[in-house]
C-alpha cells in the first residue's frame, strides 16, 4: 500500500511534468506494450515489497517501543531467551512461498516480453552505438540517420511493432526510452534485441543508460511516433539524395574540401565518411550533437567553429575554419532538409 | 574437567600498560614497524577514515554539481574522475579495510587469544592495502605521465571494458586503477588468510565452534568469501593489463575480444563483494543488538546458517548485474531467482535481530540508535533489492538513480551506520575513553535524517528515468527540484560526519574514562583492561558457553546450563 503510494506520488510528480513537455521519462507512464507489462508489474512487485515493508518495519518499531528500557525498571536482566526451532522455520518457510509466488510472476514476463514472436509487418531496424551519438539505420528502407529516431505507431488495428537491433561501434552504450521499453545495452561484437510498439504519437526521449566516456551524459535520445501518413511521407524524405541547391554551393566545396568528409556522408554528394552522423537530411532534425543543443543556425555554427563550447570531448575536432567558411557550411547544412 | 574451572578473572590482573617516555619519532617508529593485531587494527580503521573523508568530499563535489541542470562547478572529464574514485574509494578503501580492522582488533580478544595466527603477515597485508590507496591517489598527479597533466581514472568503478582499452582510456588513469586494485587486493587476500588461520587454531580453551562469539563467525565466513572473489578481480586486472600492454585481446573488441567477459569476471567479483562488505556489518549488530537489548542473540545456530546460506547462494547471483546486456531469456530467470532466494537468509536474519529485541529492555544508546537505524534501512534496502531482481522492472531501473539509491541504502544505510556503532562501541575498547554521548546522539540524528533526505529522494529520480553517471541533466526533464533535495540531504550528512570527527578527537582527550566492560557486555574483549595490554590477557581464558562474562556475572544462572 505504502509503496503503491510512492508509485502514484512518483507518477504524480512525473504527469505534472508531462502536462508542460512531451519530454517526461517516467517508468510510471508507459506507451508500450514492453513498457505497460513491466509497469504492471512493478505495480505487484510494489506491494508485495510495501506488505513486507509496513509487517516488518512495524515490527521493528514495536519493538524498539515496547522494550525500550524504562526509568522505573529495576534493573535486573530480562528473561534470556536462546532461540526457538519452530519459529525459525515459519520464518523461512514464509519468505520461500513469497519468493516462489514473486519469481514466477517475473518468469512469465521475461519470456513474454524477450522472446515475443515477431510479427511480419514489424518494421526491422537498428541502432549502432558511438561515443557520443546513435547512428540509425532501416536496411529494408535503405535509409541511415542519427540521434532522432522515426518509427511508425502501432494500434491494435495496425500492429506495427518496431524490432530493433543494437549494436556498438566502439564502447557499450544503452539505449533507454523509458515510457517505450526497458533499456537494452549496445555492445561492440555483439548484436541485441529490443521491441516496442508506441500506441500513441508524439515525441519519446531518453537518453544514453551505460557510462561510455566523457559526454556519456550528452548522448540524448529522441524517438518520434510517427502516425501512418507522417511515416510514410518521413521515409520518403529520407530516400531522397542529400538536397543540392545551387545557392549553396561554396559551403558545399568547403564541406568537400576540408576535413567535414572524412566522417560524415552526404548521399548523392562525395561525402562518404561513416566516423560521424549522416548528414543527408541533417536540416529537419531538431537537434544536433545528439541533443547537447537546438538545432539553430547560431548553435550550428558555434558546433562547427568549436565543438568543445557545446559538447567538451566531443569527438568532433574544431578545424580551425575562419567565420566565413563556418557561415558557408551552415548554409549548406541548413539547405539539406 | 578442566574447563569447569572459569579462569577469566585472572586474565583481568594484569599490569598496567607500560608508559614509557618515548619521543614522537619512536612512538612513530613502533607504529610503522609493529605486529600486533590492536595496532594494526587501529591503523586500518584511521586510513579508512581518513578516506571516508576524502571520498565523502568526492561526493559532496558530485552533487554540487548536481544541484542544477546544466551546472558548471565541475567539468564533464572532472566529474567522471570524481565518481569513480568516489566509488572505488569508498569500496576498496573505506569499506574493505574497515572492516578488517575491526576484525582485526577484535577477534583475538573475542577469541581469547594473544594476537592474529600469522602477525607479520598482518602487518604485511596493512601495509600492502595502505600502499594500494597511495598509488591509486597518486594517479591525481601521475595518470597521465610524469611530465602530462595528471589525472584519475574515470571509466566508472566497475570500469566496462572496452572503455579501459588503451584506444579509449590513454594516458596511465586505468593502470593506476588496476594496479592499486592489484596491490590492495593481496593485502586482503592476506589479512582473509589470517583470519581464518586465526579462527580455526587460536580459539581459547572451552571456544568451541559453537561457542565462538557470532562477530568471529561471520568474519570466518566473509574471509572464506573473500578468498573466492578477490581472485577473479585480481585475474581480470592482470588481463586487462596484458590487453593493455602486451597486446592481449582478451576484452579487446576491435580484435574480436568480449565486452561481456569483462562484466562476467568483476561481477562475479562485485557481487559477493558487497556481501563481504556487508556482512562483517551484521557481524557489528549481531554483537551490539544483543548487548544493549539484555538479551541473548536469538537463534544463534540459525544466524550461523544464514551466514553461510548468504555466502552460498551469493556466488550464484552476479549476472543480475547484466540484465540488460542481452542474456537469454532463461539465464535471465535464473538470475532472478537465485537472487531472490539471497532475500530468504537475509530475512532470517532481521526476524533474529528483532527477536533479539523482543522482550529485552533495550538501551538506546549510540550504538544501539546506528543500529536500529541500520535494521530499518537495511530491510528496505533488500526490498529494493527484491525489485531489481525482478529482471523486466531491472531492464528498467538498471543504471538509474534508482539503483544508486538501493546500493548506497546498503552502503550507507546498512554498512556505515553499524561501522559508526562498532566506532561507538568499541572505541572505549580501543583508547580507556568513551566517546561523547551528546556528539553521538547529534551525530546520529543528522546523519540518519540527511540520508534520508538523499538517498530517499533517489529513488524517485531513478522512476523517473533519470540515469547514473551524468554530469549533468536536461532542464525539461522535471529532475531539478529532486536533485536540489538529494544534495542538500548531502550536505547534511557531510556535517554529521564533521560532528563525528569533533567526537573522536575530543572524546580522545577530554572523554570519560571507560573502564574494562563499560556496557555491561559479555564477549571475552571485555574482560581485560581498555585499552588493552599487548597480550591481551595475562593467562589463557577457559570459557564454557558463548557468553563467558554472563556466566561470571550470572553465576547462579550461567548459560552453559542452557547452550547445546
Amino acid at each position: 500500500m505504502l509503496s503503491a503510494a510512492v508509485a502514484l506520488a512518483a507518477a504524480g510528480a512525473q504527469r505534472a511534468v508531462a502536462l508542460t513537455s512531451n519530454t517526461n521519462t517516467s517508468i510510471f507512464s508507459p506507451e508500450s506494450t514492453p513498457s505497460r507489462s513491466i509497469y504492471e508489474l512493478s505495480l505487484f512487485v510494489l506491494a508485495v515489497t510495501g506488505g513486507i515493508f509496513v509487517v516488518v518495519g512495524g515490527l521493528i518499531v514495536y519493538a524498539a517501543v515496547r522494550f525500550r528500557e524504562r526509568p522505573d525498571d529495576d534493573g535486573s536482566e530480562p528473561p534470556q531467551i536462546f532461540g526457538s526451532n519452530q519459529i525459525e522455520l515459519s520464518w523461512t518457510i514464509i519468505p520461500v512461498l513469497i519468493v516462489v509466488v514473486l519469481f514466477l510472476a517475473t518468469a512469465r514476463m521475461i519470456f513474454a516480453i524477450q522472446d515475443a514472436p515477431k510479427p511480419a509487418a514489424a518494421l526491422e531496424m537498428s541502432a549502432i552505438g558511438h561515443q557520443f551519438w546513435w547512428e540509425f539505420r532501416y536496411p529494408a528502407l535503405h535509409i541511415t540517420t542519427a540521434n532522432e529516431l522515426h518509427i511508425p505507431v502501432s494500434t491494435d488495428a495496425d500492429p506495427r511493432p518496431t524490432f530493433m537491433k543494437l549494436t556498438s561501434a566502439d564502447v557499450i552504450h544503452s539505449f533507454w526510452v523509458p515510457r517505450l521499453a526497458g533499456k537494452v545495452d549496445l555492445v561492440p561484437n555483439r548484436i541485441n534485441e529490443l521491441w516496442m510498439d508506441p500506441h500513441t504519437p508524439g515525441l519519446y526521449v531518453g537518453q544514453c543508460a551505460q557510462f561510455c566516456g566523457v559526454e556519456h551524459a550528452k548522448m540524448l535520445l529522441r524517438v518520434y511516433v510517427d502516425t501512418p501518413e507522417q511515416f510514410a511521407a518521413w521515409v520518403k524524405q529520407e530516400q531522397q539524395p542529400g538536397a543540392q541547391s545551387p545557392a549553396s554551393a561554396a559551403g558545399r566545396r568547403e564541406f568537400e574540401s576540408q576535413a567535414c568528409m572524412n566522417c560524415h556522408a552526404i548521399a548523392g554528394t562525395a561525402a562518404h565518411g561513416q566516423f560521424g552522423p549522416d548528414l543527408t537530411h541533417f536540416a529537419s532534425r531538431k537537434t544536433l550533437a545528439s541533443g547537447a543543443a537546438d538545432n539553430t543556425t547560431e548553435n550550428l555554427e558555434r558546433w562547427i567553429e568549436d565543438p568543445d563550447s557545446i559538447k567538451p570531448g566531443s569527438l568532433m575536432p574544431s578545424m580551425h575554419l575562419t567565420p566565413d567558411q563556418v557561415r558557408e557550411i551552415t548554409a549548406y547544412l541548413n539547405t539539406l532538409q | 574437567m578442566a574447563d569447569q574451572v572459569l579462569t577469566i578473572p585472572d586474565s583481568l590482573s594484569v599490569s598496567p600498560p607500560q608508559i614509557a617516555d618515548e619521543t614522537f619519532l619512536e612512538r612513530l617508529h613502533g607504529w610503522v614497524v609493529t605486529v600486533d593485531h590492536k595496532k594494526l587494527g587501529i591503523l586500518y580503521v584511521l586510513y579508512s577514515v581518513f578516506f571516508l573523508f576524502v571520498a565523502g568530499a568526492e561526493a559532496l563535489c558530485i552533487r554540487i554539481q548536481l544541484l542544477r541542470a546544466h551546472n558548471h562547478f565541475l567539468s564533464a572529464a572532472v566529474f567522471n574522475r570524481f565518481f569513480t574514485m568516489h566509488g572505488t574509494t569508498m569500496v576498496f578503501l573505506v569499506g574493505m579495510p574497515i572492516l578488517f580492522g575491526f576484525a582485526n582488533y577484535l577477534i583475538p580478544l573475542m577469541i581469547g587469544a594473544r594476537d592474529m595466527a600469522f602477525p607479520r603477515l598482518n602487518a604485511f597485508s596493512f601495509w600492502l592495502t595502505a600502499f594500494g590507496g597511495l598509488l591509486l591517489y597518486f594517479s591525481f598527479i601521475g595518470g597521465f605521465g610524469l611530465y602530462g597533466v595528471g589525472s584519475a581514472p574515470d571509466v566508472g568503478w566497475f570500469a566496462y571494458a572496452p572503455l579501459t582499452a588503451r584506444a579509449f582510456s590513454p594516458g596511465h588513469s586505468t593502470d593506476y586503477w588496476a594496479l592499486a586494485l592489484i596491490v590492495s587486493g593481496f593485502g586482503t587476500l592476506g589479512t582473509a588468510i589470517n583470519i581464518i588461520a586465526t579462527v580455526l587454531s587460536m580459539r581459547c580453551r572451552g571456544m568451541t565452534l559453537w561457542r565462538m562469539p557470532l562477530f568471529a563467525w561471520l568474519m570466518f565466513v566473509v574471509s572464506g568469501l573473500t578468498l573466492i572473489t578477490i581472485t577473479p578481480l585480481t585475474a581480470a586486472q592482470i588481463m586487462l593489463l596484458i590487453d593493455r600492454y602486451l597486446g592481449g585481446h582478451f576484452f579487446d573488441t576491435q580484435a574480436g575480444g568480449s565486452a561481456v567477459v569483462w562484466m562476467h569476471f568483476f561481477w562475479i567479483f562485485g557481487h559477493p563483494e558487497v556481501y563481504v562488505l556487508v556482512m562483517p556489518a551484521f557481524a557489528i549488530a549481531n554483537e551490539i543488538i544483543p548487548v544493549f537489548s539484555r538479551k541473548a542473540i536469538f537463534g544463534y545456530p540459525a544466524m550461523v546458517a544464514a551466514s553461510a546460506a548468504i555466502a552460498f547462494v551469493s556466488l550464484g547471483v552476479w549476472a543480475h548485474h547484466m540484465f540488460t546486456v542481452g542474456m537469454t531469456s532463461v539465464s535471465n530467470a535464473f538470475f532472478t531467482l537465485s537472487t531472490m532466494l539471497v532475500g530468504v537468509p537475509t530475512g532470517i536474519k532481521i526476524f533474529n535481530w528483532v527477536a533479539t529485541m523482543w522482550g529485552g529492555r533495550i538501551r538506546f544508546a549510540t550504538p544501539m540508535l546506528f543500529c536500529i537505524g541500520f535494521l530499518f534501512q537495511f530491510l528496505l534496502a533488500g526490498l529494493t533489492g527484491i525489485m531489481l531482481s525482478v529482471s523486466p522492472l531491472d531492464w528498467q531501473l538498471h543504471n538509474s538513480y534508482f539503483v544508486i539509491a538501493h546500493f548506497h541504502y546498503v552502503l550507507v544505510g546498512a554498512i556505515v551506520f553499524n561501522i559508526f556503532a562498532a566506532i561507538y562501541y568499541w572505541y572505549p575498547k580501543a583508547t580507556g575513553r568513551m566517546l561523547s554521548e551528546r556528539l553521538g546522539k547529534w551525530h546520529f540524528w543528522l546523519f540518519l535524517i540527511g540520508f534520508h533526505i538523499t538517498f530517499d529522494t533517489m529513488h524517485f529520480l531513478g522512476f523517473m528515468g533519470m540515469p547514473r553517471s551524468i554530469y549533468t541533466f536536461e532542464p525539461d526533464r522535471g529532475w531539478d527540484r529532486l536533485n536540489m533535495i538529494v544534495s542538500i540531504g548531502g550536505f547534511i550528512q557531510g556535517v554529521a560526519v564533521l560532528i563525528f570527527a569533533v567526537n573522536l578527537v575530543w572524546s580522545y582527550y577530554r572523554g570519560q574514562p571507560a573502564g574494562d566492560d563499560p556496557w555491561d557486555a559479555w564477549t571475552l574483549e571485555w574482560a581485560t583492561a581498555s585499552p588493552p595490554p599487548e597480550y591481551n590477557f595475562a593467562t589463557e581464558p577457559v570459557v564454557r558457553s558463548r557468553r563467558p562474562l554472563w556466566d561470571l556475572k550470572h553465576p547462579e544462572d550461567p548459560d552453559w546450563r542452557y547452550e547445546q
